[in-house]
């Protein structure tokens, strides 16, 4: 196959940056699409060009780390990761754009590369039950039942990519606070610190300057992980009735 | 800052002013335009006039007329402050975008739908609620009361051509802002269960196909009928 | 120079809880005095960075990743053992103790192992605690299964992502710790170097991966948390970004390297596909309960079908080779993983590989579709089909799975004694990144087991005996040797970006996985292993002549990175020879083809061989000391595995 790729380039985070186009010849259709961008950068580099920077590392769709904006989605055509989209997601000859990911909250390290540490902020703000190791009961003591743990772990599968705030139009990030809110509303070990924990992670997420939500429903129909909408409702109701409940002024 | 202002000022709690305003809008569509079915009764438009006066006098009708007054402003107030938020949100925008492919155009244009919707309510409103409230209405006798004969203005007024299309239009922009506003305001509330969400989709679904058709209905009806 | 494992006496199943009331304590009121880095923030990092701010300590936690929670623990799948025998059928600490020693072909020391499999009940109830959604029964109770053909059920999992919520249940431990002011975190942050000011490990240079920025940073303990090494063979299936650096560098100065050659090779992991391949995908073992592994019966047939003139369904059943089921008729498909690896590999190379590049075998669902119906096999295995057929293009429910061994595991790492403490006093090696538990051969759902025992449960009491014996004053950065190592890293990085040659790293990355993998993999020879040898010191040399390094140092620099890593790799490839080399027997993941029984199994040699092989560095150039640690069995009785 060959493509053109239309790629941004930003030299760092106070650089404009702009579209760069490539030309990458002899792709295979079982190269994923970080591979493709392997053989491209191998080349450029032989070249004298700086190699397109972007991030990714497991390669097996778990670790979140990887992004990329292609072809106007976040990690392409497929609703999975960008290192788990092949070339066979394309056609021969084919104009690809890719960007980086576009939020005030995520801003651009280097071309495809973006600053995702508002997502750790949101975690530290509350993302935790607070257990100090060696403390904990045994580990039957609680029994949970099946379809909570299920639904809890629906929630837990969030990868922390960032694909639902690269889809929002609203660059909102509330399908990943959701989702941690929703894993430890639902399960036991969460409920003592439900309340604060609701507030805190909201507040944090607005002081990151994410968008809010419209509920137009693209997080989830793009998240790699699919979690779910549901989260959203849920982490409302919690926000809701943790600031009329709550002592926390 | 207190509790309640801090909340409302979260993205949360804006998106709650959102769905409580929308939501009680909704309940007064419901209401208006059950009230305005009394066009088609073919009584020469007493009903119509007899609860246009009622609307306009009752105090319980004043006090809902005032929430919904408000409820119109905190909808649109709240949608710029959201809107400019959101904006901000993404400083850089992608080149291109496929929207298209993860959601409803409507619920990506909420904010257009609501501008259409918005000069049409002022157009409404100088047409028939200012003329009700401060214009010259003739007046008509039923049983020997006098009520504003605001019956003739509607007809008089969708006898106009343009008014009719313009009523038409802005109601089928009012029923795509209802598709995505309806479930969107249980979805913001947290009311989004697998046993009662479906059903309250189906609602959004015929709530707003059926009451925009209901409100276009009425003009196209008085303009056909009075050939 | 002789190696203190500093082993507690007593007892085995006493000696962790004499060790611990002998360890010293620290001052509660001291706690905040002493200052602990740890590098890496997987399932071994997070948990001894949150552990220690608990207590009281002042971290550091560092990693490569833009966030902690992207450590490569996060791929494992499987889950993780741990002898809570809560399904009732006769699981115990010592039956764990046991597996695990056996498992290792015999290259463990039983009183870390025991200490493993004491702990293992603590971390589920930790973890529990944390949140971490595991697999429940009906009931409400925990769900367990039998894992890696252990014959209790004893591995807690959630869905097929026990890595990642493991990890992020230390992630949320450490996240707390961030906001409470205890753990300070530096993403994006390179280790470099290890300083070591008289004798002991008191800090670190690290490069900011963004602005380039070379930095000290000064404590009183540095924890090593950094992984396995399983990139040497460029394609395995960590993390493009898993290096030995830390380790290495540290190894440099003064850490003992312990059994670099024992390395794990999974049997199901997906074929490469072709030279641009960057990876490789782990398919979980559990397939092999239901798919059966064959080839075709002769060459002329392989060849028909590496050439795609016929498909795998096209093969009739005399043509067909279960080579596992006919040389093992009593385990069949579910021999251990060194044993179906080296297998496919046999078969491979004479000729009967399936894919064009003749390095597969079939994994075939078509006899369990009959037998169980399409639908039961969809609930086992759906996702992992669905995997399958993203990455290859191909349906299995249709056509018969291709998988081959990839890298996976490296046993060995960094020597530590019973404290997890390297030959360095100061400076700790904790979870992949240290040697000690599993031997020369790693169980299923034992790696995740043992970074989190390294992290919650041992490296807590062990860091604060050491600190005790430490005055409570901070450690002088202005001291001229933390000077004196950032002035060398930086000559290290200008040296790579100097060099401007022709090729990229890649290139050299990708030759000496391919060394590796021929001679050091599954099966090795003494000739083999020369070659490589000679091979890897003229590709080092090659290396540092032409290897093409872009940009400069003040920037984000992808390419400056990987050189960094490639060029530690390089030295790491040839200790892991000369490793090879010296161990004149086959044990666990260490297979010299010239030690085999005459049915082609491995052959162990207790007699000269069950020792910890630890390699002391002398220097640029020279040949690396070996130091041995004789490893005592007082508790099990050593046997050779067998699975006919």
């Amino acid at each position: 196959m060959k493509l053109t790729l239309k790629i941004w380039r930003q030299k760092n985070s106070t650089d404009k940056g702009g579209f760069v186009t490539y030309v990458a010849d002899h792709v295979s259709k079982d190269m994923s699409f970080l591979e493709m961008l392997d053989v491209l950068n191998d080349q450029l580099t032989e070249r004298g060009v700086d190699p397109v920077h972007f991030d990714h590392d497991c390669r097996e769709g778990i670790c979140g780390m990887c992004s990329l904006y292609i072809n106007g989605k976040p990690h392409g055509p497929l609703q999975t990761t960008t290192c788990q989209l092949h070339m066979r997601s394309f056609s021969d000859g084919e104009t690809i754009t890719i960007e980086p990911w576009r939020a005030k909250a995520f801003p651009v390290v280097k071309d495809l590369v973006v600053n995702r540490s508002a997502f750790d902020r949101i975690i530290q703000a509350g993302g935790y039950v607070s257990v100090n190791t060696g403390g904990a009961p045994d580990a039957n003591e609680i029994p949970i039942p099946k379809n909570v743990a299920d639904l809890a772990m629906d929630a837990a599968q969030c990868i922390g990519c960032g694909a639902c705030v690269a889809a929002c139009k609203n660059a909102s990030a509330m399908l990943f606070t959701s989702a941690k809110i929703s894993q430890l509303a639902l399960l036991p070990q969460g409920q003592v610190e439900r309340k604060t924990r609701a507030e805190k992670m909201v507040a944090q997420m607005d002081a990151e300057g994410f968008g809010a939500c419209t509920n137009t429903g693209a997080c989830e129909a793009e998240c790699p992980k699919g979690i779910s909408i549901t989260n959203i409702a849920r982490m409302n109701r919690e926000y809701f009735s943790a600031v009329v409940s709550s002592d926390t002024m | 800052m207190s509790w309640v202002t801090k909340t409302l000022n979260s993205t949360l709690g804006r998106k709650l002013i959102m769905a409580l305003t929308g939501l009680f809008l909704i309940l007064f569509l419901s209401g208006h335009v059950s009230g305005n079915l009394l066009l088609f009764k073919g009584d020469g438009g007493q009903a119509f006039n007899m609860y246009a006066k009622f609307m306009t006098t009752n105090p319980a009708v004043k006090l809902l007329s005032y929430l919904t007054y408000i409820s119109v402003l905190g909808h649109i107030l709240y949608s710029i402050l959201l809107a400019q938020h959101n904006k901000s949100a993404r400083p850089v925008p992608y080149s291109t975008s496929k929207g298209s492919t993860n959601s409803a155009w409507s619920s990506r244009n909420m904010g257009v739908l609501g501008t259409i919707i918005l000069i049409f309510l002022v157009v409404h409103l100088q047409g028939f609620w200012a003329k009700m409230h401060w214009g010259e209405v003739p007046m008509v006798t039923y049983a020997g009361e006098e009520y504003k004969d605001l019956y003739l203005i509607v007809n008089e007024a969708f006898k106009q051509v343009w008014l009719v299309a313009l009523y038409v239009i802005s109601m089928v922009f009012l029923g795509f802002h209802l598709s995505h506003g309806f479930a969107s305001a249980f979805q913001t509330l947290g009311l989004n269960h697998n046993k009662y969400s479906p059903a309250i989709k189906m609602v959004g679904t015929l709530y707003c196909i059926l009451v925009p058709s209901l409100f276009a209905a009425m003009p196209l009806y008085i303009h056909f009928s009075s050939y | 120079m002789i190696l203190d494992s500093k082993i507690p006496a007593g007892p085995l199943a006493e000696k962790w809880t004499n060790h611990k009331f002998s360890s010293k304590l620290v001052n509660p009121a001291n706690k905040r005095k002493y200052d602990v880095i740890v590098v890496g923030t997987g399932l071994a990092g997070a948990s001894a960075a949150a552990s220690l701010a608990e207590l009281g300590y002042i971290v550091k936690a560092f990693c490569f990743q833009d966030s902690p929670r992207r450590a490569h623990s996060i791929a494992a799948q499987g889950g993780i053992n741990a002898a809570k025998n809560y399904q009732n059928d006769g699981d115990s600490i010592y039956r764990l103790f046991y597996d695990t020693i056996k498992g290792g072909d015999y290259r463990a020391r039983e009183a870390n192992v025991y200490r493993l499999a004491e702990v293992s009940v603590k971390i589920i109830d930790q973890c529990v605690a944390q949140g971490v959604p595991f697999a429940r029964e009906y009931g409400g109770l925990l769900a367990n299964r039998s894992f890696g053909g252990a014959q209790v059920s004893r591995t807690f999992y959630a869905r097929g992502q026990t890595g990642q919520q493991l990890l992020l249940g230390a992630y949320s431990a450490l996240s707390r710790q961030v906001a409470n002011g205890k753990v300070k975190l530096y993403p994006r942050t390179e280790m470099m170097d290890l300083v070591v000011i008289d004798g002991h490990a008191k800090g670190i240079v690290t490069r900011n991966l963004i602005t380039g920025a070379v930095e000290t940073h000064a404590a009183h303990a540095v924890l090593l948390c950094t992984g396995g090494y399983g990139n040497v063979f460029f394609l395995s299936t960590n993390a493009m970004g898993s290096n030995v650096t830390a380790a290495w560098r540290a190894h440099k100065r003064g850490a003992f390297f312990a059994n670099p050659c024992f390395t794990q090779i999974h049997p199901t992991c997906i074929p490469v596909s072709g030279d641009h391949q960057s990876k490789l995908t782990l398919m979980s073992e559990s397939l092999r309960n239901d798919g059966r592994v064959w080839v075709p019966a002769s060459q002329e047939i392989a060849e028909k079908l590496r050439k795609g003139q016929i498909k795998a369904n096209d093969i009739k059943e005399e043509d067909r080779d279960y080579f596992l089921e006919r040389n093992y008729p009593s385990f069949g498909n579910l021999v251990p993983r060194d044993v179906a690896s080296r297998n496919a590999k046999y078969v491979c190379d004479q000729g009967l590989g399936v894919n064009e590049t003749g390095e597969a075998v079939f994994l075939d669902f078509r006899y369990a579709i009959t037998r169980d119906t399409r639908e039961i096999i969809e609930q086992k295995y759906g996702n992992l089909f669905e995997m399958y057929k993203q990455i290859t293009g191909e349906d299995p429910y249709e056509m018969p799975m291709m998988i081959y061994p990839a890298v996976h595991y490296t046993m060995g790492g960094l020597w530590v004694d019973y404290n997890l403490m390297t030959t360095v006093p100061g400076l700790y090696a904790l979870g992949e990144a240290n040697f000690s538990e599993h031997g020369a051969n790693r169980l299923g759902a034992s790696a995740l087991m043992q970074g989190l025992a390294d992290g919650y449960f041992v490296v807590p009491y062990t860091v604060g005996d050491y600190l005790a014996q430490l005055a409570p004053k901070q450690v002088d950065e202005t001291h001229p040797e933390f000077a004196r190592i950032k002035e060398e890293v930086q000559n290290r990085i200008n040296m790579l970006l100097q060099i401007n040659g022709t090729k990229p790293v890649d290139y050299f990355h990708r030759r000496l996985g391919k060394i590796m993998w021929n001679e050091c993999g599954m099966a090795r020879t003494i000739k083999g292993l020369k070659g490589a040898k000679a091979e890897i010191q003229a590709l080092k040399k090659e290396f540092w002549s032409n290897v093409k390094v872009m940009a400069t140092n003040e920037e984000l620099n992808q390419s400056l990175e990987k050189a960094n890593r490639v060029a530690d790799f390089l030295e790491l490839g040839e200790l892991m020879v000369d490793d090879a080399l010296h161990r004149n027997e086959s044990c666990g993941g260490h297979f010299r083809e010239e030690y085999q029984t005459p049915d082609g199994e491995a052959l162990r040699d207790d007699e000269n061989f069950a020792y910890v092989a630890a390699w002391k560095y002398l220097g640029e150039g020279q040949e690396e000391e070996l130091v041995k640690e004789e490893l005592v069995f007082e508790n099990v009785k050593l046997t050779q595995r067998s699975y006919k």
